[in-house]
């Protein structure tokens, strides 16, 4: 069996269906963010995966894919900073971390 | 590619997904983080397979040593109540959601599967070549360096903003800030005062 871009790819996109559903059907705030730490990991998985297959990328060194998966890395983890400061800020106004509580907009 | 590499494609895909399956579908918090864990140590096996050590590298110190602490530092905070119990969405949104994520999901996939066998197979990486460092700190280092020194930066600045809006979002109000928005209440002026001076 030769593994080649497409099965890469393939994996990145259940990855992030994987993620997105999560993000869709639970309702706890803790588990939404880590649904979104799964989907910017599997872009990253696309990143590096087109990184490898762009022709020429091992003569001239290109690692355009790679930096690109760099950044999101550390913008994730500034996501998931601020994530879970609003997830503790959340908690001390409802005492809960259900999504369904956090409706003072919607009255 | 190599067999090697091949095999350690399908057992990192595997865990991944298993990883992710766990993190979703898990009822405890706790048990998700964990298993967010597993699917992040899989996805350095992935990188690694693509002859990305740097990023392998960073994946492990920033996600499994940064993010999922923070996650469980987090979920150590809120203590029991972050099992929210049996309040996820109704069986029939969530087949709804289920179907159309599928489904989409399942599209791609057989598009990107069915490609084109020319750009399928890329040349493998001899020993000792100058292929070798393809991925390693000095490439990668280069490449952002070179390419991406304005975004280098610029993520500093949104690092340091993430840490003063986490502060600030975390930190809640002291028993006489408490106090004195609970004053303001009465008096929309003094609110929007008592705003100003936050």
């Amino acid at each position: 069996m030769d593994i080649g871009l497409g099965e890469y790819i393939a994996l990145a996109t259940l990855l992030f269906g994987i993620g997105a559903l999560g993000f869709l059907t639970r309702r706890n705030l803790l588990i939404q963010l880590m649904s979104i730490e799964l989907m910017l990991n599997s872009v990253n998985v696309a990143l590096v995966a087109f990184n490898r297959w762009q022709p020429g990328s091992y003569d001239n060194m290109n690692h355009t894919g790679q930096t690109f998966a760099f950044f999101v890395i550390a913008v994730a983890a500034a996501e998931a900073a601020v994530g879970l400061a609003i997830v503790i800020s959340l908690f001390r106004l409802k005492g809960s971390v259900e999504t369904d509580r956090a409706n003072q907009l919607k009255h | 590619m190599s067999t090697a590499g091949d095999l350690l494609f399908v057992v990192s895909a595997i865990a991944a997904i298993a990883g992710a399956a766990g993190t979703v579908m898990s009822r405890k918090p706790l048990r998700a983080a964990l298993c967010l864990l597993g699917h992040i140590v899989a996805l350095v096996g992935i990188f690694l397979s693509l002859q990305a050590h740097m990023l392998a590298a960073i994946q492990l110190l920033v996600y499994a040593g940064a993010v999922v602490v923070l996650f469980v530092f987090v979920i150590m905070l809120i203590g029991p109540e972050a099992e929210t119990g049996s309040s996820d969405k109704g069986r029939a949104v969530r087949g709804l959601a289920a179907a159309l994520m599928g489904s989409i999901t399942l599209a791609i996939m057989f598009v990107v599967l069915d490609h084109n066998p020319a750009m399928g197979l890329v040349r493998g990486c001899e020993p000792g070549t100058d292929c070798m460092t393809f991925g390693g700190v000095e490439a990668l280092g280069r490449n952002i360096y070179i390419g991406g020194m304005v975004p280098f930066e610029l993520v500093s600045i949104t690092l340091l903003v993430a840490i003063i809006g986490a502060l600030a979002m975390a930190r809640g109000r002291t028993p006489a800030e408490a106090k004195a928005a609970s004053a303001g209440n009465a008096d929309t002026e003094a609110t929007a005062a008592a705003a100003e001076g936050e």
